[in-house]
């Protein structure tokens, strides 16, 4: 059971209080309109299902009812931060190394 | 005779108290202390069980958690029942009854044992898949009987009847095991003031201490672990769980253990105790110090009873004062294992020979065993064992490990007991669980935990550390690191001196050879539990399966509850082998928790009975439960669902319910429908955003009904929302959806519209709802309230304030069933008392109480929909029919126009919400009757829509039912026809969705 950050109680509580939400950072097309059925339909279902680092969204719903994101690494289950609603991930795995468990056994 | 193979002293056993128990209908008896498998073997009982797949006869092989064969059922009654117990693990209690869960008639007759003895070359691995196959459909047959040769236990067919309960728990340093590393990790950790929690499967800490030859400052090794435990016990914040198997190490250092309080004093649980518990704990460190276990040698026929592992025999003889047999050969490629002789001499009984592997072993345990007269026979090995029901002798005989041959004939040598040791393989389970991968290394020729991103310590046998001083230090050292790695300053300890000796390397030796080849030499078992044999392993990767992965999934090499702990790098070590790699390139299998199984009443725990799940009531039920209400589940809710009267039946209730709406006045408890109160300056703006309709123009005292959609512009819920003041609303959804549509309020206001202030608060409990619907309702609530009931002045779709039966309450003009209706909102509080004068004024009304159904039955009379029922999130508002309710010229673009204008979603010949009016009207359309245009078109024919809803009893005196059916709007006035699963067809004609009242004249008088 993972252990989660609030940011905004300021606590670590258990994965229980908390829902996940998918994927973070997808903005609602400021003029849905305007976009095309195909992009519409990648806004409304597509999502990354990447192997390491994944910036998600969760709700502290048994606690403050605030949303925020984590980044967590997919491998690992590690999270390596949460942040509020609005504000940057200081992690996007694109320069740093995440920690992969590896052994003799991983050359199979 | 009893008890023939208890030694006459030693052992960790209470010889005063005398427990009886049986097995197999047989009595025995055996003493406090011992467990159920010591207890057997001390009465000689050789046979626990027949084997899975072949159906060899089985006997006690290890003494702990890895015990392959006494898998027992225990229980004295038919609720206490528990399958699969390891005889190993159960410490022995007085009444004890258990059974053995194969073999038939007996598991000293077995009639699968004749077939296994002459089938077993006609069951390879795959045998099931390959056999029964075909026809597909009957594989649920054969599984049956399939389950029930193998033996595999049975759960009990009445309840059980102990409690169980979890308990959360945090600590600094969480230490797994309490043998010499774990002990040495908890002194240290505990010393330095940190929270500590000390775990262990076994009846009493000491792991390997509690049957070690071993001494420490000259003294018995158990008298420290006394003096241990009695330190641990005076430290306030140090937690000791005996009995206690750490099963499982999840996510961020969270790991369960289950606890068995009170399996060691009988078949229930003494009165008022708790049976078992999961422990849920939240570790800052984790200590893992889990040993090692010992592998056994795969050698010919090494299954039948009298073969065991060499550390059991010594921990039976010197724990359990038990002795499994008379004259022992050892069979080993290490030191270690010469303990076992040493201990077996010391009880006065014959060791026949020791046969080592390596060519010239000169440690020191070796060079005591010489010097006793002991005769060693090197560079040899057991090759395999004779006897039907029990060893009666072994063939010891000289073998080249390089080349995997036997180089002399060897010579027979009469024997009972077979001890063979082919090393010691970590128990790197709980450092897996999380996927980290285990390391093969060689010099100690097993895995040890790698690298993980867990904070954990692995020390002592895990780590493959093994000799006892060693054990020791890198224990405190383990217990100090996690100390300081959690906040705390480690103090210093003297650990106490463990004799230092020679001791020489473990021959690479895991199948020993046979002059015949695999395939034709006895029966060499790699994992007893699953009868994989070393020559299943060869054909696995004969037949292409080259990953260990596949390896094990075709042979079922470490399944059930064996998990890999005796077969698993043996099993590699021959796939490796056959395929001419090392162990390392072949890699080992993941383990995944749990660790030994766990009981479904400790999983369960207190989420039991009536108290499984929540639930909850509306401020009314007591008055529901006076008046003889049935009641319905709707989420967590009960809601009143008919009041029967003199014995009615639902139908016969519900048509006079639906009637007394019709004619006078009704009463339904509306109170479980959600609630949430939205407030701020963009409150009205948030609504436009979120329904489908406009709020702009919607006036203080005002409501208005609306639906909303996701993003999809499919629709997800639907309520009224009343305006109380310019910034303030209450908006109401349905009963199931209220959690759902506050997420769903809330994640667009924090996530994409933070900018708009608006603020909601559920408020469904604070609320209780009494709905008054029918011709009467007006003259009935003007008995009770204050409040000027003017058709005019409180006109249909508005509210009011004011006093209802003294209290202050919220009146909502609005409709579910058509008719007129009040719906009363008090402070949940007072909703008793009001709702008692509203019942007292009704009478002369016939105010009658309606449930659920009635609800149903009137509002599809009108052709209102219910979310859920009647949609199934592929329904847009135009398919409903209620493209009214769709503002379409909103400026902002609200949660769902988007997606119903997609290409899909507005083509012709979509299913649309439609009336559907069976020809005969007596007859009922099953809800979900699939509906198809043309009944004469063969099969599979094309289904046009399906009834959502459907009621025969009713106010209208004919059946009627509402569905969805393709381009259904434009075809009002055909027919559509539900082929039903009796083979009859029911004809209906497609008519508009509102059967009652149309114009809604009789909701606005």
């Amino acid at each position: 059971m993972l252990h989660i950050f609030c940011p905004h109680c300021g606590e670590l509580r258990s994965e229980e209080e908390f829902h996940a939400s998918g994927q973070a950072h997808i903005p609602r097309p400021l003029d849905p309109n305007t976009c095309t059925d195909e992009e519409w339909g990648d806004y409304m279902f597509f999502r990354d299902n990447p192997r390491g680092l994944h910036h998600e969204l969760w709700d502290h719903v048994a606690g403050c009812r605030q949303y925020f994101n984590a980044t967590r690494d997919t491998v690992t289950y590690e999270i390596l931060e949460t942040y509020k609603i609005g504000t940057k991930p200081q992690f996007t795995g694109k320069t740093e190394t995440t920690k992969v468990v590896t052994g003799l056994g991983e050359k199979v | 005779m009893s008890q023939i193979n208890r030694l006459s002293n030693g052992g960790r056993i209470d010889r005063n108290k005398v427990l009886s128990f049986t097995f197999n209908g047989q009595s025995y008896k055996g003493f406090e202390g011992d467990t159920l498998a010591a207890a057997l073997l001390a009465n000689g009982v050789d046979i626990i069980g027949r084997s899975f797949k072949y159906s060899r006869p089985r006997g006690i092989f290890a003494a702990g958690a890895e015990e392959p064969n006494a898998v027992l059922q225990i229980g004295a009654t038919e609720a206490t029942q528990i399958p699969n117990v390891r005889a190993t693990q159960q410490a022995l209690y007085q009444g004890l009854v258990a059974t053995s869960t194969n073999g038939w008639p007996s598991v000293n007759n077995d009639m699968m044992g004749i077939l296994g003895k002459v089938g077993g070359k006609l069951m390879p691995p795959g045998f099931y898949y390959k056999t029964f196959m075909y026809p597909q459909s009957f594989w649920m047959t054969y599984e049956k009987y399939i389950r029930k040769a193998a033996g595999l236990g049975r759960s009990p067919t009445e309840n059980d009847p102990d409690t169980y309960d979890y308990m959360n728990r945090h600590c600094d340093v969480l230490i797994v095991g309490a043998g010499p590393a774990g002990l040495a990790a908890a002194l240290a950790a505990a010393r330095s003031g940190a929270r500590v929690i000390l775990a262990d499967e076994q009846e009493e800490f000491g792991g390997s201490l509690l049957d070690s030859r071993e001494s420490l400052d000259g003294k018995p090794a158990t008298e420290w672990v006394a003096s241990v435990i009695a330190e641990l016990k005076s430290l306030p914040d140090v937690v000791l769980l005996p009995r206690a198997t750490v099963n499982g190490y999840h996510d961020h250092n969270f790991l369960t253990i289950h606890e068995r309080l009170t399996d060691h004093l009988g078949d229930r649980a003494p009165i008022g105790q708790v049976r078992q518990r999961i422990h849920r704990v939240r570790a800052k460190r984790v200590v893992l110090a889990t040993g090692a276990h010992e592998r056994p040698l795969v050698y010919g026929n090494n299954d039948v009873p009298g073969n065991m592992l060499a550390g059991a025999v010594s921990t039976y003889v010197r724990r359990y004062g038990v002795a499994p047999g008379k004259k022992l050969v050892l069979s080993t490629n290490n030191d270690h294992a010469y303990r076992v002789a040493l201990d077996w001499l010391d009880a006065s009984l014959q060791v026949v020979a020791i046969a080592d592997a390596r060519s010239n072993p000169r440690g020191a345990l070796v060079e005591e065993a010489r010097a006793k007269g002991i005769r060693i026979l090197t560079g040899s090995a057991v090759i395999e064992a004779r006897g039907s029901k029990h060893v009666t002798a072994v063939r010891v005989a000289a073998i080249d490990v390089k080349a995997h041959t036997v180089t002399s004939p060897g010579e027979w040598l009469d024997c009972d007991l077979v001890a063979s040791s082919g090393g010691y393989s970590p128990v790197v389970h709980l450092a897996s669980h999380l996927g980290g991968k285990p390391i093969w290394r060689e010099d100690i020729l097993g895995f040890v935990p790698g690298e993980a991103p867990q904070k954990r310590v692995c020390v002592g046998g895990v780590n493959g550390v093994y000799s006892l001083g060693d054990t020791l230090a890198d224990g405190f050292e383990g217990g100090v690191r996690a100390a300081s790695e959690a906040g705390f300053k480690a103090v210093e300890g003297v650990l106490p001196k463990a004799l230092s000796r020679l001791e020489e390397p473990t021959l690479a030796l895991f199948q020993v050879p046979h002059e015949k080849a695999t395939a034709r030499a006895p029966k060499q078992f790699v994992d007893l539990q699953n009868d994989v044999t070393a020559a299943a392993i060869e054909l696995a990767t004969r037949e292409g399966f080259e990953s260990v992965e596949h390896v094990k999934r075709y042979t079922a090499l470490g399944f059930g509850t064996d998990q890999g702990k005796l077969g698993n790098v043996n099993g590699l070590a021959i796939a490796a082998r056959s395929l001419n790699v090392t162990i390392p390139q072949m890699g080992t299998t993941m383990f995944r928790p749990n660790y030994t199984p766990v009981t479904f009443g400790a999983v369960a725990g207190r989420h039991c009975g009536h108290i499984f799940e929540p639930v909850r009531y509306t401020a009314l039920q007591a008055w529901h439960v006076k008046n003889g209400a049935e009641f319905e589940d709707v989420g967590q809710w009960k809601r009143p669902w008919y009041f029967p009267k003199n014995g009615e039946d639902l139908h016969t209730a519900v048509k006079r319910e639906c009637k007394a709406v019709r004619d006078s006045v009704g009463l339904l408890d509306a109170s479980t429908l959600g609630k949430i109160d939205i407030q701020g300056p963009d409150a009205r703006e948030f609504l436009n955003r979120v329904y489908t309709n406009a709020w702009t123009k919607l006036d203080v005292g005002k409501a208005r009904y609306g639906l909303m959609c996701k993003e999809d512009g499919m629709v997800f819920d639907d309520g009224v929302t009343a305006c109380l003041a310019d910034n303030h609303f209450v908006m109401t959804t349905t009963t199931g959806g209220a959690a759902r549509v506050l997420q769903w309020l809330e994640i667009y206001q924090q996530t994409e519209w933070p900018d708009l202030k608006v603020y909601f608060t559920s408020v469904t409990d604070h609320w209780a709802t009494m709905t008054l619907s029918g011709p009467n309702s007006r003259k009935l609530l003007s008995e009770v309230t204050d409040i000027d009931l003017d058709k005019d002045g409180f006109p249909f779709m508005t509210w009011k304030e004011g006093l209802v039966g003294g209290v202050p309450a919220r009146v909502f003009r609005i409709s579910f069933t058509g008719e007129l209706s009040y719906e009363v909102n008090v402070q949940a509080d007072y909703a008793m008392g009001v709702l008692e004068k509203i019942v007292e004024a009704g009478k002369k009304y016939n105010l009658t109480p309606y449930g659920t159904e009635t609800m149903h039955v009137l509002r599809a009379e009108k052709g209102f929909i219910i979310v859920g029922q009647d949609t199934d999130s592929s329904m847009t508002p135009d398919d409903l029919n209620m493209g009214w309710c769709v503002g379409r010229t909103k400026p902002f673009s609200w949660i769902g126009w988007r997606g119903m204008n997609r290409e899909d979603c507005v083509r012709d010949q979509r299913k649309q919400l439609v009336g559907l009016k069976p020809i005969d009207p007596t007859k009922w359309l099953p809800e979900g009757a699939q509906l198809v245009f043309n009944t004469k078109q063969a099969i599979p024919m094309s289904m046009v829509g399906h009834v959502t809803s459907s009621y025969l009893h009713n106010s209208l005196g004919y059946s009627f039912a509402m569905g969805v059916v393709k381009g259904g709007l434009k075809r009002i006035g055909e027919r559509v026809f539900a082929p039903l699963a009796d083979g009859s067809v029911i004809e209906a004609e497609i008519v508009s969705s509102v059967f009652f009242d149309p114009k809604g004249d009789r909701q606005n008088i």
